[in-house]
């Protein structure tokens, strides 16, 4: 084996005892507790942790983005239309990673300086460091999360329950508005009998020297943070938009003039007809497109947020100099979330699939 | 003449209702050039949120002046039913207009009315807008990288001589057109290689030796992309065709090759090129950086293409298998003249995209410290001499990849529509 040969002339030996080592490196954001006497397991979860977050801000953010653009592309206003179909052409042609620097070293770069930071909606502040917002302080969280939990249990049973006397005999109950209802009411009851409250810590400006100024108390989003996920969003957004759009239009007008004409009202067409049937062509190659950026979450290195890549396959294997392990587990890492979203969506379009005889 | 019904715009009073709507239309512009660029608020007398909302409210009254049916004037007509048929369309294209204004004023000052084209140092951009010096100084670095000023007629050269051959194709006699194919897949990237190598790279004919850590900038980008388009190809087509085969050694194989690449990300893939790949490599050999990059690339894009290409293959009715086999077809005879040609005409915007991701991903190759455009871009960012100016960089790359890749998808469709036949 050369990799053996290899790897003794260099004295590193194979094995993933390190993990176990003190990272004795600091990340500049965790969301969980980290400081440079823990484990480089603890060092890896930090960075996985991020890498999350991003990827699922992004997601949400280029679905919503995705979906209004994509509808927007087939507006009868002629000036809406092109502006999206330019949107789409503008950000699908420009390399992401381009993007990424964009935003972090010369759009972001020229925000201003703490000290000069205008304030925004009367309690946030946006700077060269980052954006500042006011933090929420929960008393009895676990109570609070606890109440949401069994709010979304209820809305599963009575969508169940709802559908199942539809096909039963007919009735039709508002259900997205008796579910938002219970989403609301159930967790807000919390605050009246279950002890929880929130209070908010405020960013407040701090002098650490003379010239230099940061904000305390709060929460603070990382530009890096913000630069990865605005680049993620515009861009990610132009695929969905053009597959949102591709959902639209596989749907022949004769489905929706059929449904018009046994007497259903245009919402419920849309509900009943289109949707469902705009769904299953969108979903799937919207999934991948997740997929994508969550891999593509990985150009964080290039900006220093401290994702997976950064973290392990950067500052960890320069450490402790093991390429094979961390090379190695990292793309298994990948490679776990890729698969595991494949065959949920596989097993997705199996039951969707049109029941043919 | 009819009385006028301010709120029933009619075809009887069409020139007071035209020059009403034209007015109010005109206002709101006006109202919000003067609120935006010079500080100016003529509705200050308003409360705050009302006076935010008047180029919106005025646009409004005015695009419901002019909103007749019917006006027997063509352009007023063909404006009603586009932009304006409904308050809610009127307000969006109002809005859309307005944002338009607000958007492209600022940028067409910064990128030519305010901007230094002239001059040979960074003192000469005393400007607000852009300093295009900085492009113009830099220009050769973000083209060609750290490759020697005096050799730059190499890349030149051979850029040119390449771009002839891939051109040459198209003026092939009539009876040397059934070897267009081997000409593009085989004899041209030899050819290529063996021009890149002794061109570019150089060290025999009298041509000095360039290491392949000094190319860079936009050549590199193309060279990167070229060899990694050419072999991704018909490595994709095998995994395709071995996904679908009846071998399951061959089968799962494929499989889990493709399922393997598609799951990393890239950045990973080059970081196992760099640091990974040499320790399974024997003692004292060598293998370049930027042909493990080229490997690393290709491989990953294989992937994606083998994927696109099984589509189409799925795509076809099962006729054609049967009729083929039916004529006496062997596997090979079988794919390569009914079923590949057919199943590569479907899936054309596919691979195209693939080809573009590919492009598009090319800047990544400055993990393993390569200096492609928008590395030199890094680079050339953290000058001392020339701090300050990313943000012309970054421009002017985003142009020229905005150029390539915009052409590449243009030049796709178009191919799309001429192969396209109807079944």
């Amino acid at each position: 084996m050369n990799a053996q040969e290899n790897m003794d002339t260099r004295g590193i030996e194979f094995g993933f005892g390190f993990l176990n080592k003190a990272a004795s490196f600091d990340i500049q954001f965790s969301l969980i507790d980290y400081d440079g006497s823990m484990s480089y397991a603890r060092a890896y979860l930090v960075g996985l942790l991020n890498t999350l977050l991003v990827s699922f801000i992004g997601i949400i953010l280029c679905t919503l983005l995705g979906a209004v653009i994509g509808v927007a592309r087939l507006s009868p206003n002629y000036l809406i239309r092109k502006t999206a179909s330019f949107y789409i052409e503008f950000f699908r042609n420009i390399p992401l990673l381009l993007q990424i620097f964009f935003w972090y070293f010369a759009a972001l770069r020229a925000l201003p300086m703490p000290e000069d930071a205008p304030l925004l909606l009367g309690s946030s502040f946006m700077t060269i460091k980052g954006l500042y917002t006011p933090a929420p302080i929960w008393n009895n969280f676990d109570v609070f999360m606890i109440a949401l939990i069994i709010a979304l249990v209820i809305i599963f049973f009575f969508n169940k329950f709802a559908k199942k006397k539809q096909e039963e005999n007919g009735t039709q109950y508002p259900k997205f508005f008796i579910s938002l209802g219970i989403f609301i009411l159930i967790p807000a009851l919390t605050f009246l009998i279950g002890g929880v409250g929130v209070s908010w810590s405020f960013p407040v400006l701090k002098q650490l020297a003379l010239t230099s100024f940061t904000f305390e108390g709060g929460m603070g989003i990382p530009p890096e943070l913000i630069a990865l996920t605005l680049a993620l969003t515009l861009y990610t957004a132009t695929f969905i938009a053009e597959n949102v759009r591709a959902g639209i239009q596989g749907i022949v007008k004769g489905q929706k003039e059929a449904a018009a004409s046994i007497g259903l009202t245009p919402s419920q067409v849309l509900k009943l007809v289109v949707l469902p049937q705009a769904l299953r062509i969108i979903i799937p190659p919207t999934t991948n497109q997740y997929l994508n950026l969550t891999k593509n979450s990985s150009l964080a290195a290039a900006i220093a947020y401290p994702d997976l890549v950064l973290v392990f396959a950067g500052t960890a294997m320069m450490q402790t100099g093991r390429a094979i392990e961390i090379v190695g587990i990292t793309m298994a890492t990948y490679l776990t979330i890729s698969l595991s979203i494949s065959l949920l969506m596989n097993w997705y379009n199996k039951r969707i699939a049109i029941q043919e005889k | 003449m009819t009385r006028i019904n301010l709120l029933k715009p009619n075809k009887e009073n069409l020139n007071i209702f035209l020059i009403l709507g034209a007015l109010f239309f005109l206002l709101a512009i006006y109202d919000f050039c003067l609120n935006n660029f010079q500080g100016k608020n003529i509705t200050s007398f308003l409360p705050g949120f009302i006076s935010f909302f008047t180029p919106l409210i005025f646009g409004m009254i005015g695009l419901f002046f002019i909103r007749i049916e019917f006006s027997g004037i063509k352009q007023l007509d063909n404006l009603n039913k586009n932009i304006n048929t409904s308050n809610f369309n009127a307000a969006l294209s109002i809005s859309i207009i307005l944002l338009i204004i607000f958007s492209v004023a600022p940028l067409l000052n910064w990128f030519i009315l305010e901007a230094t084209f002239f001059g040979d140092s960074k003192e000469a951009c005393t400007g607000d807008g852009a300093c295009w010096v900085y492009i113009k100084t830099w220009f050769n670095r973000f083209m060609y990288g750290m490759y020697p000023n005096a050799e730059q007629w190499r890349v030149n050269a051979t850029f040119i001589i390449v771009l002839g051959l891939m051109g040459a194709g198209y003026f092939f006699p009539l009876r040397y057109k059934k070897y267009l194919t081997f000409y593009y897949v085989i004899l041209l990237p030899i050819i290529s290689f063996f021009l890149i190598y002794y061109l570019i790279s150089g060290g025999e004919f009298g041509l000095v030796w360039v290491e392949t850590g000094a190319w860079g900038g936009l050549s590199l980008t193309f060279i990167v992309s070229f060899f990694s388009l050419i072999f991704c190809f018909p490595i994709g087509m095998m995994l395709a065709l071995g996904r679908r085969s009846d071998l399951s050694v061959v089968k799962y194989s494929s499989l889990s090759f493709i399922e393997f690449w598609r799951g990393v990300p890239l950045i990973t893939v080059l970081f196992m090129s760099a640091v990974m790949f040499p320790m399974f490599l024997p003692d004292g050999t060598y293998v370049d950086k930027l042909i493990r990059v080229i490997v690393a690339i290709t491989l990953f894009e294989a992937a994606y293409t083998a994927e696109v290409i099984r589509g189409g293959l799925q795509a076809l009715p099962r006729g054609q298998y049967d009729a083929a086999k039916s004529l006496g077809m062997g596997y090979w005879r079988l794919h390569l003249l009914v079923i590949l040609p057919q199943a590569l005409k479907l899936v054309i915007p596919g691979i195209a995209n693939t080809f573009l991701a590919l492009v598009k991903d090319t800047p990544l190759i400055f993990v393993v410290g390569l200096l492609e455009l928008v590395g030199m871009l890094n680079l050339a960012k953290t000058n001392p001499e020339w701090l300050g100016f990313s943000m012309e960089g970054y421009v002017f790359a985003g142009i020229i990849f905005w150029i390539i890749c915009y052409s590449m998808s243009k030049y796709s469709q178009s191919l799309e529509l001429k192969y396209k036949t109807d079944r």
